[in-house]
């Protein structure tokens, strides 16, 4: 018996309606207090290729991606056989028996509803037979996982609210599918969802959703963006959002402005436009657009202007893979344009953290006055997630930094721009307008002085570059600190991991301590590294540093940035678009020690 | 340039406008171009236009790419805020700014490489957006800074300064922002500041894009017989359609015009600018006809200058994006950060 312990995939068509259905799945088991963590696989495509939907259902709280499918539901002819061939040993496949398939494996079981010929019988227009066909396999999954029917049918009630007509004939569609299963298999199944209090507050959202309402929060009021995947549904969630929460309500009016720019230059510039002149402005792109966007990431880092980016990773490099996740934009990222530049970076790991780092990002950028960058990736962004309800502190208001108003230029006798009066390496600004006489300097990319006036004095510059490097110090200080495993350390290695990689840790931590391994795991969550960063590999004599991409570019950054011995640092790797799961994590640190590793597929139900 | 520095005292009896400011109030650093660049008359005309308006100096914001003529903002109204961007990127960074705050002027000074060739995307798409501001482009069909090179401004029939050929037919900058729906589009010459300062006020006092293509020959590279973009050729193949003055809004019109050549079109802060037609049936009202007037001219070998196009109908930015009345960035935390009641609403919608 597995109960609220499997995972179930969804092989659909692009653009067949499935994605509507598979999700209304999902939430139903979230509904009954069981989390889940649903992944969509999905091409760089509108209509007919391939696609997937992954619903990992665990109330223990692993929620990370893993391999072994328990459950197939097969619909689609294009991928049956490699659908059929990642079942594992012992599990189900769920297929419409209306088409005779040939079904090579004895080791699973095979469960047939024909779909098409009781939505043909049923419904008579042919877009509904169509669309009732994925409805009516969430209707069998119903009864097949002993799931509450009563959550099921009420969540689409809510999902039509206002278009009432719809309700009943998709929970036709629901019963159509529930009633055969009931009739011709002995449900439930040995995998079931037995409701529970496990979701306990949470909340399910996408990463991107939660970002754009951190904005929100925020107080960002211009958002500038070029449409690329995966962020789109940053500057969408943004708007959403604006409009339930941003209009004045006398007018009508916005208190927000949302451009879609001509393209990823625009988006930036506008955004450090808007910046420069004191409103808080954000974009959001990806990895083609980070490059296109490093110039002008050049010029805010030395004319040090605040603006903040969310990078949605995926594939790379060039177009790479649009719709698959990575990390493996950390190098481009940490140091984006010529010249001796560095960012600020952010590494949320979950939906909670985006609308976090969304706000803490906005006050971290106009503190330090340089950009700061948002490094989430698609299976964050994209994908539901179970996590943690948003919270604001409402005694806190926005950090604006170190703004001089008219009355305090009043009182300087003479502004400068860059003048590291403090100490910290961060100069005092104005913005455009505010004083008559004083204050008024001139912004720009080309080597300045103290007071921004131009200079080609090199010695002049070398120690505005040095002034920045003690900025970035101070970054240090005030960026989010590192999270730790174990509230003490006593494990003689270490492992070092940060964003989504987060979600699949501790079950891989699990897996090791099966083999006698216990390593102590420390999360990064920003860029530039505090000292407690470099304590925590110092005090390990061998440290993995779990990472989706190919070229260990955090550990390079480590190594480049601790001046460390890239001996301490061992790279572990995944970069095949997928999440990383928790055996890959388990088994290449097995392998590296020299230990037998488990079968990857031993994770489903065959492993009972 | 000159190295001798601008001395700080001035006569006491200089002219003063309605805010007790003298041109000097209006001045910027020093130049470092070429001595007689037709840039240095151009920031010499914003100074005077700004100084005529009465423009508080602050209030205004100077926006610009890279290049010669993007280096001028630095030597006009020392008293604003400057911002020299990345090259070609100018209308975006200023698009920013526009929509943090629409209640500063913004001037934008650009030249024909930064908005004719790297910038020719964000250009066309400023204007489409009609944001609220004045874009000057210094125009003298070569690149500078890099000695000489042609730009995409230059006509065909140019040749450069050492008998090179171009071979490539030139981007009118004034027929292309009348083609993208610029609702204020002139074109003047540097050396001609009775034209150029008065369509600096009117365009000034116009909500929305203004485009001035200022002709302003490059003394040092692009001056020579068989340029097109030079001082002589400019006064010789000039041809003004339409003669503008403006009228502020105080001023009563006086009626010392001819009855037919002239009219009078009020801009959005109730000034005026009042055109002399010097051409028979020209309509600067009418976008096809002014499309087709520049290039029958152009023909002949003619560069039409004066206010090309103006509609005073059309919106800007700000109010296509239907914005609040007070600039975004004035709004607080109480004004933009919903409660923690409305945050828990969204919670127990995501359950």
């Amino acid at each position: 018996m597995r109960v609220n312990d499997f995972v179930i995939k969804f092989a659909n068509v692009n653009g067949s309606g499935s994605a509507s259905a598979n999700a209304l799945f999902a939430k139903a088991i979230f509904r009954m207090g069981v989390p889940v963590a649903p992944k969509n696989i999905f091409p760089s495509n509108i209509q007919g290729l391939p696609t997937w939907f992954e619903v990992r259902v665990n109330d223990k709280g692993y929620l990370g991606r893993r391999e072994g499918i328990d459950m197939m539901v097969a619909m689609n002819p294009q991928s049956w056989d490699r659908d059929v061939a990642e079942v594992a040993p012992g599990g189900y496949l769920l297929y419409d028996s209306t088409f005779i398939r040939e079904i090579e494996r004895d080791d699973i079981k095979t469960i047939g509803v024909p779909l098409t010929k009781l939505c043909n019988e049923r419904f008579t227009i042919p877009r509904e037979r169509q669309l009732f066909k994925n409805v009516a396999y969430v209707g069998a999954l119903t009864a097949l996982l002993d799931m509450d029917f009563e959550v099921v049918k009420g969540m689409l009630s809510e999902q039509f609210r206002g278009k009432d007509k719809l309700i009943a004939p998709n929970v036709d569609a629901l019963e159509l599918g529930r009633n055969y299963a009931l009739k011709y298999f002995d449900c439930p199944l040995d995998i079931q969802v037995v409701t529970s209090d496990a979701v306990g507050d949470r909340i399910l959202v996408e990463g991107n959703d939660a970002a754009g309402l951190g904005c929100v929060f925020a107080g960002a009021t211009v958002a500038a963006w070029y449409p690329i995947t995966p962020s789109t549904s940053v500057a969408e969630a943004f708007e959403k959002y604006c409009h339930q929460l941003r209009i004045e309500p006398e007018t009508g009016k916005k208190k927000f402005a949302i451009v879609q720019a001509e393209d990823e230059l625009a988006a930036i510039g506008m955004a450090i436009g808007a910046n420069w002149n004191g409103a808080r402005a954000f974009t959001a792109t990806s990895g083609p657009g980070i490059s296109l966007m490093s110039e002008f990431l050049g010029l805010a880092y030395f004319a040090e202007l605040p603006v903040l980016l969310f990078n949605i990773q995926r594939g790379g490099p060039s177009t790479g893979m649009p719709t698959r996740t990575q990390q493996s934009d950390i190098i481009s990222c940490a140091y984006a344009s010529h010249g001796d530049t560095k960012h600020v970076l952010l590494f949320p790991s979950d939906p909670t953290e985006c609308f976090d780092f969304a706000v803490r990002g906005f006050d971290l950028a106009e503190r330090l006055q340089t950009p700061v960058i948002v490094m989430s990736d698609l299976d964050l962004g994209m994908n539901e997630w179970t996590t943690k309800p948003f919270k604001i502190d409402e005694t806190m208001g926005f950090d604006r930094g170190k703004v001089l108003n008219a009355e305090q230029l009043d009182e300087i006798e003479r502004f400068g721009r860059y003048l590291d009066v403090d100490g910290d390496g961060i100069p005092y600004r104005t913005y455009p307008g505010t004083h008559p006489e004083k204050g008024a300097f001139f912004t720009r990319g080309t080597s300045h002085d103290e007071y921004a006036g131009y200079t080609e004095d090199g010695t002049v510059n070398a120690r505005v570059m040095l002034r920045l490097s003690h900025k970035f110090n101070t970054a240090k200080t005030v960026v989010p600190a590192p999270e730790f495993g174990q509230k003490t350390q006593g494990a003689t290695m270490g492992l070092i991991h940060f964003g989504t990689t987060a979600v699949s840790v501790p079950e891989a931590m699990g897996m090791l301590a099966d083999s006698q391994i216990h390593l102590d795991t420390m999360r990064l969550r920003a860029f530039p590294f505090s000292q407690e960063v470099e304590d925590f590999i110092l005090s390990h004599d061998k440290v993995f540093v779990v990472e989706q991409n190919r070229d260990g570019q955090m550990r390079s950054l480590l190594v480049n940035e601790c001046g460390l011995d890239p001996a301490r640092l061992v790279p572990i790797l995944n970069f095949d678009g997928s999440p990383i799961t928790a055996r890959t994590i388990a088994n290449m640190i097995l392998e590296h020690l020299g230990q037998a590793v488990e079968d990857r597929s031993a994770d489903g139900v065959a492993a009972e | 340039m000159t190295y001798i520095a601008k001395p700080k005292f001035h006569h006491p009896k200089l002219p003063l406008n309605d805010l007790g400011l003298t041109r000097r109030d209006y001045e910027g650093a020093m130049s470092t171009l070429c001595a007689g660049c037709g840039h240095d008359s151009v920031s010499a005309a914003i100074v005077e236009a700004c100084f005529e308006l009465n423009l508080p100096a602050h209030r205004v914001a100077k926006m610009s790419g890279i290049g010669c003529s993007s280096k001028t903002p630095t030597y006009f109204l020392s008293k604003s805020h400057g911002f020299n961007s990345v090259h070609g990127r100018m209308p975006s960074v200023a698009t920013g700014a526009n929509l943090a705050n629409n209640s500063l002027k913004y001037i934008g000074v650009s030249g024909d490489g930064d908005t004719a060739s790297i910038g020719f995307g964000q250009f066309a798409h400023a204007v489409r957006r009609q944001v609220d501001m004045l874009y000057v482009v210094e125009n003298n069909g070569t690149y500078g800074l890099t000695k000489g090179q042609f730009s995409a401004t230059n006509d065909r029939v140019s040749v450069g300064r050492k008998g090179q050929k171009n071979a490539f037919d030139a981007i009118d900058l004034a027929a292309m922002a009348i083609q993208l729906g610029a609702s204020f589009v002139a074109r003047s010459f540097s050396g001609d500041k009775d034209q150029l300062v008065p369509l600096i006020k009117a365009a000034l006092s116009h909500k929305g894009f203004a485009f001035i293509d200022v002709i302003s020959p490059c003394v040092t590279f692009n001056n020579h017989i068989g340029s097109t973009k030079s001082f002589e050729f400019v006064r010789d193949h000039e041809h003004t359609v339409t003669g503008a003055d403006y009228v502020p809004h105080r001023e009563t019109i006086t009626a010392d015009y001819e009855e037919g050549s002239v009219i009078d079109v009020t801009l959005h802060d109730q000034s005026r600018v009042r055109l002399r037609k010097l051409d028979a049936g020209y309509d600067p009202s009418d976008q096809a006809g002014a499309l087709q007037h520049i290039m029958a001219r152009q023909a002949k070998g003619e560069v039409v200058t004066g206010l090309l196009y103006l509609d005073t109908g059309e919106t800007e930015l700000k109010e296509k994006m239907e914005m609040v009345a007070a600039p975004l960035n004035s709004l607080g935390v109480a004004e933009l950060r919903p409660d923690m009641a409305a945050l828990e609403k969204i919670n127990v919608g995501l359950r």
